[in-house]
């Protein structure tokens, strides 16, 4: 076993172990998860073949295979910070729409609070 | 937080229990962009039931249900955004751990759930703590599912089974009854994911142990639209299904369940410090 193989090995079984752990823990959703499941087992399914790399680098007409591993590492990267941009920009609308909604609650509440006092001074707790 | 004058202004009916056995029931009803059929839906279970209060729970739809909903006279609880039925759901779970329902009922909008049943889920409540409206369980069953599709239902029907120690048929009915037991379990616990608001939320519910049992119901089909009959798409639920139940098998739960237990101000919000969202709040050990 080379010392690429082990690395690679150790490397993914280790974010998958973390994966599981968090999972577990209800610190990672599926949809996060998912991805990052992928990416483990593809480092491992190359750690453990690397004929697959060479063979693809190949065929694509790479000279230097690891050139090949950078590129799909780079891509992967992309795409992953791509999702949590997209995440991101949903979570900001919806905080924005809760923040809208809360404010306008609040009016309501403010003024039937008023009113009541208005009606009844006396004792503000009976609602109608 | 129960404030026994607070049913007045909530509820379609005087807060007078009228239920069998003087059972205060609440029946939820998830809708999302269902205002073609939720009226009809409503009428029919409020034939059934009359003495049962009707919450419907509209998720962020784009069409006029809230609207309709409340014409039909139940009480309409908006979310400002679509969160899923697991959303809507605990949503509803909240509203009768509040304001102390003795029975949830959980039915679909789209008239698929034949309210008839609702009595005899009801019925139930004395022998379980989560009663389940399932297809399948009789031999002239009209309601046929094939495929990828009926393997999940089995696989995860027989795995359930195992986990709850008694013959359940159908884990993803939407179509269920809890009792309080459940319902302070469910409205700090009703997954948002994938099969989570069904079968994740029954192995919840079985691991804090609840007991689980189920109603033969017949559904009837779908009468407009959206029917998912591609086989992909089955064998795409099937994958999710298994992913949703190991999952399900392994995440760790709320061993146990403190009866009558009050809402933390906010389970779902980050704590203080280091809590992770969604734990419960007792360190774990
Ligand atoms: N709150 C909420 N309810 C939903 C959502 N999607 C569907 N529903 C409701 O959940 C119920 C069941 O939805 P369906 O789409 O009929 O799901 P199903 O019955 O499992 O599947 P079908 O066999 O296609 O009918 C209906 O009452 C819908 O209105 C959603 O995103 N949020
Ligand atoms: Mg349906």
């Amino acid at each position: 076993m080379s010392g690429s193989t082990i690395l690679g090995v150790v490397g993914s079984a280790v974010i998958l172990l973390t994966l599981f752990e968090m999972m577990r823990r209800h610190r990672l959703r599926e949809k996060y998860a998912l991805i990052w499941a992928l990416v483990a087992v593809s480092v491992i399914t190359v750690a453990l073949f690397p004929v697959l790399l060479f063979e693809a680098s190949d065929a694509v007409g790479l000279a230097v295979p690891a050139n090949l591993l950078f590129f799909c590492s780079a891509i992967v990267i992309l795409v992953l910070t791509l999702q949590h941009s997209s995440e991101l920009s949903r979570l900001e609308e919806r905080t924005r729409t809760l923040a809208e909604e809360l404010a306008l609650l609040r009016l309501q509440v403010d003024r039937n609070h008023r009113a009541e006092q208005q009606h009844d001074p006396s004792h503000d707790e009976s609602t109608s | 937080m129960t404030r026994p004058d607070d049913r007045r202004t909530v509820g379609s009916i005087a807060g007078v229990p009228q239920g069998p056995e003087g059972l205060r029931v609440l029946v939820i009803v998830p809708a999302w962009n269902e205002q073609d059929s939720i009226t009809g839906t409503l009428d029919e279970i409020r034939e059934c039931v009359p003495w049962a209060d009707l919450l419907v729970i509209d998720d962020g739809s784009g069409d006029r249900t809230a609207a309709v909903a409340e014409a039909a006279g139940a009480t309409v609880c908006r979310l400002p955004f679509n969160l899923g039925v697991g959303g809507a759901m605990r949503t509803g779970y909240r509203y009768a751990l509040r304001n102390g329902y003795d029975v949830a009922v959980q039915i679909d909008a789209d008239g698929q759930h034949d309210p008839r049943y609702l009595v005899d889920l009801i019925d139930l409540m004395g022998d379980a703590d989560v009663v389940i409206g399932a297809r399948f369980a009789k031999a002239d069953d009209p309601y046929i599912v094939r495929g990828p599709r009926r393997w999940a239902m089995v696989l995860l029907a027989w795995v359930l089974s195992r986990l709850a120690r008694t013959r359940l048929t159908d884990v993803t009915s939407g179509f269920r009854a809890s009792n309080r037991r459940a319902i302070a379990l469910f409205a700090q616990h009703y997954p948002a994911e994938y099969l989570g608001d069904t079968v994740e939320s029954l192995v919840i519910a079985a691991r804090a142990g609840c007991r689980i049992t189920q109603v033969p119901v017949t559904m009837r089909a779908r009468t407009a639209g959206r029917a998912s009959h591609s086989p992909v798409k089955a064998a795409i639920y099937l994958c999710r299904a298994i992913v949703a139940l190991l999952l399900a098998l392994v995440r760790d739960w709320p061993a146990q369940l403190e009866e009558g237990a009050e809402m933390p101000p906010s389970p779902a919000a980050p704590g203080p410090a280091t809590r992770p969202s969604g734990a419960r709040p007792e360190a774990r050990p």
